[in-house]
């Protein structure tokens, strides 16, 4: 039996309001949703930077900070959005850069924001 | 940013123009951050003038959009460049081949649209990931499993158009062969459906794969005679069991026999998953051991060892034996996998010992043995690829250690095929061990292959991309004669990054490059005004024949 399924992967209406957020403009930044931004993290950084075993990006920040830092991402309380920006963008070692049909920049400033909740 | 080399400025604004108009403006890509994420990020001439960058990037929602993109580019001559996913890094990235093309980025045609179980098989875009799949697999609830490569990041369209392999049974991990019907774009801008997809209401375009007439499918792979829109795929069914067996021998000759017995039960169809090659003694895990916490290189070399298996001499075996002995690790190992219902495969191991027998001394590990699902305990430890769940594990490899405080930030791989003996083994490894030394490069260690493609094997060599131009230069001029020396014995390349497609597609040079010719006499036919990935796998359309100028 044939299961048709049409699964939109990426959020629509998340990405119709894309192009905007980091363009220099004046004014301020407009404010992520860390919710929203849960759900990027869960589907675009978890499989290297997830928790535990297994996760390159994890096991490398564990060399990197011999345990003064959180190895995991989520764990972090100093991640500042442009510093989450700038990674996604631009890529670091082994990670390209992430492009704005994968991750918009709605969803960039969202995913910023979940990195950034418990900052102190 | 960079203009195609025969294309004006007011020709390309115009083409820009229409692509926004086309797609929407917001999917239009020009300014220079954008059109950077587009970059090679291991490309091997990153900031070189030889780096091969986008003009801008174009991103379709739909085949429609695309066939508009398809008819602009041809209107106004701007070449495209399609990417499914773009993470074909390690060769060539998401960069086109030709400066100054316009990344299609097709991303957005990012839909599973059929699953079906009964016949094992879906119908995908090109957008959608290994990921994606995945969740939709398990969101319907199908036992079906895919077949990924060793990262989840790229597509199935994407890595299948590309020729890349993955790690269950044969027929799926080849992923072009896995593939059954095809929807393509061509350089016209008309749509085409292969196989059964060419009736009009088919019931069997993930059925039967030839349909009738010639069956053109393999054109599309590793060329640039089309943009394909959709695929179908075989999916292997979830097996009741997966058993896990290993072999390890202590001769450093006993490599031969190791080869030649595991080829015979894989062609006899007693091992059915991919199996592979390694060397406790070396600490060289095998293609398909969990990737976890102990990657290569995270432990210092014994060079002298590390000689040996280069030499082979007399005194070099003497010298692996007592490493044997004084160590307690085999010289090699062998993995063989078995998928199937719990009686099949417990007895497929014990056909395979039986036969491994044949080696003085071999020794057997305790297998290992899944059932489905598996626990979160066996998920910790697995190397995921195997029981068809994608992963970015593989990224270890290059991760920070306490021996390499510097990660690294790039690389790229020279894979040659090689007839499946330990003696090519052997051979091929000297010649390139040779070469590295004579190129006054660092001798990576000894290589063992991995048996992806039934038949042959292929060695994956992998060797780094850095952002010192000197290095690069040094590991392309080193690359270069690794392609050319195997081509005088015989062993060509199955990929290679796009600064060495024209250097690969000479060495296919039968009956005076008769096999290039062919693939240009239909190029000029298919896309006479060149605008589809001039210059990928080494086609270069008429407008552009010999390569950039
Ligand atoms: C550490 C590491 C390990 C890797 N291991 C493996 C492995 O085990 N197996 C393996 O196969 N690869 C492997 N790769 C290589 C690569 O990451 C994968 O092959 C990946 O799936 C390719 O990227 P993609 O799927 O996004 O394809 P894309 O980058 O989208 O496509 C590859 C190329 O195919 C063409 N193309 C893509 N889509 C279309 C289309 N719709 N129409 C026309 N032409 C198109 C384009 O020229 C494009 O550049 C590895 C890479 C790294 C870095």
């Amino acid at each position: 039996m044939s299961r048709p399924v049409a699964f939109v992967l990426a959020a629509a209406a998340v990405l119709a309001c894309c192009g905007t957020l980091y363009a220099a403009k004046p004014g301020p930044a407009p404010q992520g949703d860390p919710a929203r931004g849960q759900a990027v993290y869960t589907r675009w950084c978890t499989a290297c930077h997830g928790r535990g075993p297994g996760h390159p990006g994890t096991q490398s920040l564990q060399v990197k900070y011999g345990g003064k830092l959180p190895p995991a991402l989520e764990d972090r309380t100093d991640l500042a959005p442009p510093v989450t920006v700038q990674f996604v963008r631009h890529g670091f070692a082994l990670m390209p850069p992430f492009r704005k049909t994968e991750i918009s920049d709605a969803e960039l400033r969202d995913l910023a924001a979940y990195l950034a909740r418990n900052r102190k | 940013m960079v203009l195609p080399p025969d294309v004006s400025q007011a020709e390309f604004d115009r083409a820009i123009a229409a692509f926004r108009n086309a797609v929407g403006p917001d999917w239009v890509f020009t300014s220079d951050d954008d059109v950077a994420l587009y970059r090679d990020a291991y490309s091997p001439m990153w900031s070189e003038p030889e780096e091969r960058v986008a003009s801008a990037a174009v991103a379709p929602a739909d085949v429609g959009e695309v066939q508009a993109a398809v008819r602009i580019a041809n209107d106004t001559r701007v070449p495209l460049y399609p990417i499914s996913t773009g993470r074909n890094l390690g060769y060539g990235g998401s960069a086109p081949a030709l400066s100054g093309s316009v990344v299609l980025d097709l991303k957005r045609l990012d839909r599973v649209l059929d699953i079906d179980e009964a016949n094992a098989s879906v119908l995908v875009e090109p957008g959608v990931s290994y990921f994606d799949l995945y969740r939709a697999l398990r969101d319907t609830g199908a036992k079906l499993w895919l077949d990924c490569p060793d990262p989840g990041w790229g597509s199935p369209i994407g890595n299948a158009l590309d020729r890349g392999g993955g790690y269950t049974r044969a027929a799926f991990r080849n992923h072009f062969d896995a593939h059954c019907g095809m929807e393509v774009v061509l350089p016209s801008g008309g749509l085409l459906r292969t196989g059964m997809g060419a009736m009009p209401g088919a019931k069997t375009w993930q059925q039967y794969k030839a349909g009738f007439g010639p069956w053109v499918d393999g054109l599309f792979s590793q060329s640039n005679f089309g943009i394909v829109t959709k695929m179908g795929f075989w999916m292997m069914p979830e097996p009741e069991a997966c058993l896990i067996g290993r072999i390890y021998a202590d001769k450093y000759d006993d490599l031969h026999a190791l080869v030649r017995i595991l080829t015979r039960l894989e062609n006899s169809g007693v091992v059915n998953g991919m199996p592979g090659f390694g060397s406790p003694l070396l600490q060289r895990r095998v293609p398909a051991d969990p990737q976890n916490n102990d990657p290569n290189g995270a432990t210092q070399i014994d060079q002298a060892l590390h000689d040996a298996f280069y030499t082979g001499d007399d005194a070099a075996k003497a010298l692996i034996a007592e490493r044997v002995k004084s160590t307690g690790r085999s010289c090699w190992s062998a993995l063989v996998k078995f998928y199937g219902p719990e009686r099949m495969v417990r007895l497929q191991w014990e056909i395979a010992k039986e036969q491994f027998g044949e080696i003085e001394g071999v020794r057997f590990g305790d297998p290992e043995f899944y059932g489905f699902p598996l626990s979160d305990a066996d998920l910790e430890k697995i190397h995921k690829p195997t029981f068809g769940i994608p992963s970015l594990s593989v990224f270890n490899f290059g991760i920070r250690t306490d021996l390499r405080p510097e990660p690294m930030v790039g690389h790229q791989a020279f894979s040659p095929v090689i007839p499946r003996t330990g003696a090519a083994i052997f051979e091929a490894n000297k010649v390139f061990a040779r070469i590295f030394t004579e190129e006054g490069l660092p001798v990576p260690p000894f290589n063992l292959p991995g048996c992806v493609w039934e038949r042959a094997l292929m060695l994956i060599c992998i060797f780094p991309t850095t952002h010192d131009v000197e290095t690069n230069r040094k590991y392309r001029k080193a690359l270069r004669r690794l392609i050319a020396e195997s081509a005088t014995r015989g062993w060509g390349e199955y990929r290679t990054p796009v600064a060495y497609y024209d250097t690969v597609m000479s060495t296919y040079s039968f009956g005076d490059h008769a096999l290039l010719r062919f693939h240009e006499t239909v190029k000029d036919a298919l896309d006479p005004n060149g605008i589809v990935s001039p210059g990928r796998y080494g086609i270069w359309p008429q407008r552009n024949r010999g390569g950039p100028r």
